[in-house]
């Protein structure tokens, strides 16, 4: 491990080197990294007008909800990064950095939809009203999976990539068959799946695409480009914008700023009415940026340069609301203090709450193995119950 | 025999679904469309999907006429992507479908061995029991068609491996027909493994559905070996496509003086233990016949288990007639490769004289 290195960027190194690919035509940004609003009539040229108009339909409140579900996760995200360092979580993937990308396609959804997550998608289970500690579950150890995915239509995370993506397609084959697509009725619903720019170098992924297109299934396919792949860049999976990819598979595409919430959110809604509808599935590609490491087992002053960390930095999606918010004065000081004192308070109840996890009893390990009997398992869970007996009045470590 | 002959090998026996009894002798491929078909009818979750199955009624004519009389929605032509059809069968039956999907071949199955192995057998225990994932997967599987390569082999042991996945295979047309429901109706995920050299083999199946329990005790019953033939000198364990060939022998060693048991399995995973011990107890010799590859194959699980469950009943060591430790072999030699009526004879001569 090279951790202690200190990594030295090219010189000359400028914010220049790294531009920001979020300024390529095409790619929908509603709001810029200052804040400001684009101009209305510069989006209307760019065919970006409908969403400027659903943007301009978003409300302060909903304004405001993402900006503090943003905050929350990173505080969350913090903590359990935090918690990691100390030994008390196995493993801790970051999403700092992909707030925006996440909490903006999650406020697009609504309840009967269902989500199928990669690993990272902290922001999106918060905003599904998972509480956010029961992700902690799969990375102290104490189970595989932790929450009820029915309970809020976000399904376990899959960490095989893009195993899930097919998952989603198949559950919205079963949406279909249900007769809840385009009826024009709240029992209309759609499937999110969420996956990276590695993703979709995954047979799995191409294949969901396939299904999906030649079904017609109700699926937005949200791929946060997030640069990296642990150490591989994106230039390592495809040669053309990942958005590309979909009219190949007669998928409409869409590049969205995955730093610009505003943006996220009129787009992934787009896309969800148009499932929901029966148009069939959308391709969004959200451009962002991993902020951290891969997990943290990783090292990125291995293979990225810091400048461009530096860069991205300087295009923060919680700082881009927050300048939004300001600017067009929906939020004052008292609303930003309350949202930190509120984030202070979830990180200290999640690290309560993570040190309170303990492991379960070993005899679960026979557990769900299958959901009717099952004599081996029978045999070896009886087998291990006598064994674990044997050590029962015998001193510390022998046998009885 | 290639693969194209195969696929132009159609039965064209005609099934009555209704429910009056009525036995009716069938090839077992006809019996696995009869009891598809009964599941279909009598289950709306119930849904095919695969490669070909619907227009062409599958290139071993399983499906034949489903899709006419069920629609395209619950018989679906899927597209030519095996891991595909594997994990969207996972979405739907995420989404309370009871998905049954062919794979078109047994050396096809690997691109879907992923989502197999690590998704659908893992989704029930990873979710601490709050999913469940019905999914039943057809392969028909075994050699002795004179296929070209890939389309003859014997995986069960892979799949035998991971936990989460119950694996079946009938030997004849009735349990066929009764064991495709079962293993329609089983909470769990299964892989049914037809026996493709055995499809047109005929015999005597009630399609009056009568017969077939669908309840909690069938889909155990899934998994109870059945003692095709008794004897007292030796026991030969075998499934699928080897039990007819097990009796054949077992026929032979009569005419040599020889009174030799034979167990069908039926299941792979879990085996039955109690039915084969309790044969072993009595006869003091096993051999088992499978043709799966002997090296880490279930006759190597069966002959741990039953020299564990029968250590001071056994007169000579558990024999395995199996596939050799090379891939399946062009099919002009194949007979050479299989479990032949002679080289299980000359597994019992060992035992017997051991």
């Amino acid at each position: 491990m090279s951790s202690t290195e200190t990594p030295v960027a090219p010189a000359g190194t400028t914010e220049l080197s790294w531009p920001d690919p979020c300024e390529v035509a095409g790619t929908v940004r509603l709001v810029a990294p200052d804040g400001s609003r684009l101009p209305a009539q510069a989006l209307e040229l760019s065919g970006h007008g409908v969403y400027a108009a659903a943007a301009a339909r978003t409300t302060p409140d909903q304004l405001r909800a993402m900006y503090r579900d943003m905050v929350l996760t990173r505080a969350f995200d913090r903590e359990a990064t935090s918690l990691q360092r100390q030994g008390e979580l196995g493993l801790w993937p970051e999403c700092r950095g992909q707030e925006a990308a996440q909490i903006g396609s999650a406020h697009a959804l609504r309840p009967r939809d269902h989500v199928f997550p990669s690993y990272r998608e902290h922001g999106v289970a918060h905003v599904r009203g998972l509480p956010l500690h029961e992700l902690l579950h799969l990375f102290r150890g104490t189970e595989h999976g932790g929450w009820d995915p029915t309970a809020h239509g976000f399904h376990l995370y899959t960490l095989v990539i893009g195993s899930h993506t097919l998952h989603a397609t198949g559950y919205g084959m079963g949406i279909q068959r249900d007769g809840d697509v385009g009826t024009g009725t709240d029992r209309d619903r759609a499937v999110v799946a969420y996956f990276g720019d590695g993703a979709t170098a995954q047979g799995d992924v191409n294949e969901a695409l396939v299904f999906a297109a030649t079904t017609n299934a109700p699926v937005v396919f949200f791929c946060q480009n997030n640069h990296w792949a642990i150490s591989a860049p994106t230039s390592v999976q495809t040669t053309v914008p990942l958005v590309e990819r979909a009219s190949g598979f007669g998928i409409p595409g869409v590049r969205v700023d995955g730093n610009d919430a505003v943006a996220v959110k009129a787009v992934t809604e787009a896309a969800l009415e148009r499932a929901r509808a029966g148009g069939g599935p959308t391709f969004i590609e959200a451009v962002t940026y991993r902020m951290g490491a891969h997990t943290t087992s990783d090292d990125p002053t291995r293979y990225r340069e810091r400048a461009e960390e530096e860069a991205w930095s300087r295009r923060d999606p919680i700082e881009r609301l927050a300048a939004l918010l300001r600017a067009e004065e929906h939020a004052d000081a008292d609303f930003f203090a309350a949202v930190e004192a509120e984030s202070a308070e979830l990180a200290a109840g999640v690290r309560t709450y993570c040190r309170s996890l303990t492991p379960p009893p070993a005899a679960t390990i026979f557990d769900h193995v299958y959901a009717s009997e099952h004599p081996l398992v029978a045999e070896e869970s009886a087998w291990f119950a006598q064994y674990e007996a044997s050590f029962d009045g015998a001193p510390a470590g022998g046998h009885a | 025999m290639s693969a194209e002959t195969v696929e132009t090998a159609e039965t064209s026996a005609t099934v009555e679904t209704s429910s009056r009894p009525s036995t009716e002798r069938l090839p077992m491929a006809r019996a696995i469309n009869a009891g598809l078909r009964r599941a279909l009818a009598t289950d709306d979750r119930v849904m095919l999907m695969g490669e070909d199955i619907g227009r062409l009624g599958g290139v071993f004519r399983v499906t034949d006429g489903l899709q006419a009389e069920f629609g395209t929605q619950r018989v679906v032509d899927s597209p030519l992507a095996e891991s595909g059809i594997l994990g969207t069968a996972i979405g739907l039956a995420m989404a309370g479908y009871r998905p049954v999907v062919e794979i078109q071949f047994d050396g096809f199955v690997f691109p879907a061995f992923d989502q197999i192995t690590t998704q659908l057998a893992k989704l029930h225990y990873r979710s601490a029991g709050r999913l469940q994932v019905p999914v039943v997967i057809r392969i028909p599987y075994g050699g002795n068609i004179g296929a070209i390569e890939h389309h003859s082999e014997s995986p069960e042991a892979l799949f035998a491996h991971t936990a989460g996945l119950r694996i079946v295979t009938p030997a004849t047309a009735a349990d066929a027909y009764s064991m495709i429901q079962q293993s329609i109706a089983s909470p769990d995920p299964v892989i049914f493994l037809e026996p493709k050299a055995r499809y047109w083999d005929k015999g005597e199946v009630d399609l009056s559905g009568d017969g077939v329990d669908l309840g909690p005790d069938g889909w155990r019953s899934l998994h109870v070996a059945r003692t095709v033939r008794t004897g007292t000198d030796l026991t030969i364990a075998a499934y699928g496509p080897t039990v007819a060939t097990a009796l054949a022998a077992a026929q032979v060693a009569e005419g040599e003086g020889h009174d030799v048991e034979v167990v069908d399995l039926r299941s792979v995973s879990p085996i039955d233990v109690d039915t084969l011990a309790e044969s072993v107890g009595r006869t003091g010799r096993l051999v088992v016949v499978h043709e799966a590859p002997m090296f880490f194959g279930p006759g190597a699980e069966i002959a741990a288990r039953v020299t564990e469950r029968c250590f001071h009943q056994l007169e000579a060591p558990v024999l395995r007639v199996g596939g050799f430790h090379t891939p399946y072999p062009a099919s002009s030699v194949e007979k050479e490769y299989l479990p032949s009526l002679d080289r299980i004879l000359d597994a019992v001569d060992r035992s017997l004289a051991y």
